[in-house]
């Protein structure tokens, strides 16, 4: 990919290499700039904090999804599995503190077992992921609707909450660091390391070749299974972050699978695998949050994000799938 | 790839820095408050007017039991559904896909047990929150011996052929929470209403918040008549006392959204000074957003829920909660076994609306329930309390 052969097309844009972070770092740091001139004060390291804390459960859902989506597959289901986890959180925990520790550990196993399942239903039983994730993510709506007949139970511990709620006070310069800011930090660390492994090269190669990648001695079903236990853990760490921002919610999760997809694909990721960065989705996720802020300074309805998003979406494709065809 | 991490993170902490305290939220206003917008197609002065009124009606019936009580009662002849028990009553509800819902139907149960001697059966059909399963639910029931047909209706108009067809089955019929469109039910029971709630919050929010201030209203979701009635009361308080509401927003009752919205607007103007909503379910987000932004909490209404009792407790915030009050779950089971009794009741059965104030507020206020209980029960004296509804 890096050789790029000058073949001189007219009206070529100006090259960036494809799956590149630069494009979208350039969209950020413009919305920055709009954010400064309309409002300095959002610049301001509290606020500026305590904005980075609230985002870091989307970013932390775009990089898990990333992961699917570089495998060439896709994840729908992470909105509900995070509903799902909120409500069988403060159901478990009831408010009681000392349940705190056991129900988190449960959270990454469950977060991960979907994962699993997704995983191999799709590698093993060849059923499409958009269609699995679909099922799982129906499966997981009905059966939270039935295990709570309809209406969250019990309540969340503070203990709990914290990790998505308070934060370091006083830090110097900073002021006030949420924990979420931290796990966003540390996880975002291990997802890059991750994809610099070994892992992370198969991983890119069974998205942009799955055939090829077989031939050369890669299990791309071992591969691919793990990328979706990835997203599932994603999604259970975004979870506690979530409940622990807003408490128990039956709309926890809503619409956050598309929140993640559209950030995957802002941050010039390829549908279908194969290129992209993950630090790329992340940023892509940051600049989709940064963008529903100065929406809000200019006083945007609220109501025109999912349009928005969806425009977003079919951009970033057409771009992309346009690069990609004058290859 | 984690150094161009870092640099974003650095870059982003560096923008922080150089930036002068420029000129506050003032300058934001170009995003103009929406102020309160034109008045629901759901308003009707005349029931507006009638149900201020009823907010200071003294009710008659025993004062420790309001679900029993009537506000300005009007008695219909029940003489021709005169049966022998013990009976079979017949439930068709709505949904359970509330807290509130799943308070009210616990407590409802409660109710038919504390009868048991003279109910030998009850049935419950939940229709989901789906109209075409309650008027085939219906339609079941009037085929199973039903001696009394209780509905709390999903939607007005789609399920008044429904309850028309109950009546002309010959059997009582009481309807209950949300109404139909016919007459043709022995009584409809129902509190005050919509109107009320959304009065006694918004007049209390624009009295108490310092003059001239800002207010934030936040709205479940627009076109549904109970909610749409509590807004366009509000909006008449509001205008009246002539405050600014810089918003007015849709949570769709999700605490997440809520607490981003209210974050927004903190925000956006610096400071909101009062705060109203439609229903309590997200009050507690609410609340905790100002706290999570370092601001006081303004002014503000909520409901019964226990949540927002304790937190109004615990943070000694200037609250008021309107209710609506889920002790009307008791009042159909009453009323169905009166009407078989011959006794008269009354049509429409309009039950008292009590606000929780921060006088009466640790009265109802019962740390052991949990969070999501309302307060306004009614419960406290029947079989299986409080274990049964925890």
């Amino acid at each position: 990919m890096q050789t790029v052969q000058p073949r001189s097309l007219p009206l070529r844009l100006p090259r960036v290499r494809p799956g590149g972070v630069l494009p979208i770092l350039a969209i950020l740091a413009v919305l920055l700039v709009l954010v400064g001139i309309r409002q300095p004060d959002f610049l301001a390291p509290q606020s500026l904090m305590s904005f980075l804390g609230r985002s870091a459960p989307i970013i932390l859902l775009a990089a898990g999804q990333y992961f699917v989506i570089v495998s060439g597959e896709f994840d729908l289901s992470v909105g509900s599995l995070v509903t799902a986890q909120v409500v069988v959180a403060a159901r478990l925990i009831d408010s009681d503190p000392a349940r705190t520790w056991p129900v988190v550990l449960l959270l990454l196993a469950f977060g991960a077992l979907v994962g699993l399942v997704n995983g191999l239903i799709t590698t093993r039983l060849r059923v499409p992921s958009f269609i699995t994730t679909l099922g799982m993510f129906l499966i997981l709506v009905g059966a939270v609707y039935l295990w709570s007949d309809g209406a969250p139970k019990g309540g969340l511990s503070e203990e709990f909450r914290r990790f998505g709620r308070r934060a370091f006070e006083d830090v110097p310069l900073l002021g006030r660091v949420p924990y979420a800011l931290l796990v966003l930090v540390v996880l975002a660390v291990a997802a890059v390391l991750l994809m610099r492994s070994d892992f992370g090269r198969t991983l890119v190669a069974v998205g942009d070749n799955p055939r090829t990648a077989e031939l050369s001695g890669v299990r791309v079903w071992r591969t691919r299974t793990f990328a979706f236990i990835l997203s599932g853990l994603a999604a259970a760490v975004a979870a506690i972050l979530l409940g622990g921002y807003s408490g128990v919610s039956f709309q926890a999760g809503a619409g956050l699978e598309f929140g993640a997809i559209t950030a995957v694909v802002l941050g010039g990721v390829a549908l279908g695998g194969g290129r992209g960065a993950v630090v790329g989705a992340m940023l892509g996720a940051l600049t989709l949050e940064l963008l529903f802020a100065l929406m809000n300074f200019y006083g945007v309805s609220g109501a025109l994000r999912s349009t928005v998003q969806g425009g977003i979406i079919l951009l970033a494709v057409a771009v992309s799938a346009t690069r990609s065809s004058s290859r | 790839m984690a150094a161009i991490a870092a640099v974003t993170l650095l870059s982003l902490a560096a923008c922080a820095t150089d930036e002068p305290a420029a000129s506050p939220s003032g300058s934001a206003s170009a995003a103009t408050g929406s102020g309160t917008g034109d008045q629901s197609k759901f308003f009707v002065q005349a029931d507006y007017d009638a149900e201020l009124a009823l907010l200071d009606a003294a009710p008659t019936g025993p004062a420790d039991k309001p679900w029993e009580q009537v506000l300005n009662p009007t008695m219909v002849d029940t003489a021709k559904f005169k049966k022998n028990g013990p009976h079979k009553i017949c439930f068709s509800n709505a949904a359970l896909n509330n807290p509130w819902r799943q308070v009210g139907f616990k407590t409802m149960q409660a109710e038919v047990e504390a009868q048991k001697s003279r109910i030998k059966e009850f049935v419950h059909v939940d229709a989901e929150g789906k109209d075409q399963k309650q008027i085939a639910d219906i339609n079941d029931l009037l085929g199973k011996g039903c001696d009394a047909l209780i509905v709390s209706p999903n939607t007005t108009a789609t399920l008044t052929p429904a309850v028309e067809a109950a009546c002309k089955a010959g059997l009582p019929v009481v309807v209950f929470d949300r109404g139909v469109n016919t007459k043709c039910p022995v009584t409809f029971i129902n509190p005050i209403g919509g109107y009320g709630f959304g009065h006694v919050g918004a007049e209390f929010v624009s009295q108490k918040m310092k003059p001239g201030g800002k207010v934030l209203a936040l709205r479940i979701l627009p076109g549904v008549d109970v909610l749409e009635t509590r807004w366009s009361a509000a909006k008449v308080a509001f205008d009246k006392a002539k405050v600014d509401v810089v918003g007015v927003e849709f949570t769709d009752g999700d605490p997440a959204k809520t607490k981003k919205i209210v974050d927004d607007y903190i925000q956006r103007y610096g400071t909101i000074d009062g705060v109203w909503m439609d229903a309590g379910a997200v009050a507690v987000a609410a609340v905790e957003a100002f706290q999570d932004a370092g601001k006081p909490v303004p002014p503000m209404n909520g409901e019964d829920q226990l949540d927002f009792l304790k937190i109004w407790k615990d943070k000694k915030l200037t609250a008021i909660a309107p209710t609506y009050p889920t002790y009307q779950w008791r009042t159909p089971i009453i009323a169905a076994l009166q009407i078989l009794d011959g006794q008269q009741v009354s049509s429409p059965w309009k039950l008292p609306q009590p606000t929780v104030t921060q006088d009466n507020l640790d009265q109802y206020l019962d740390a052991g329930m949990p969070p999501l209980h309302y307060a306004m029960c009614g419960c406290t004296d029947l079989p299986g309390y409080p274990q049964r509804w925890k």
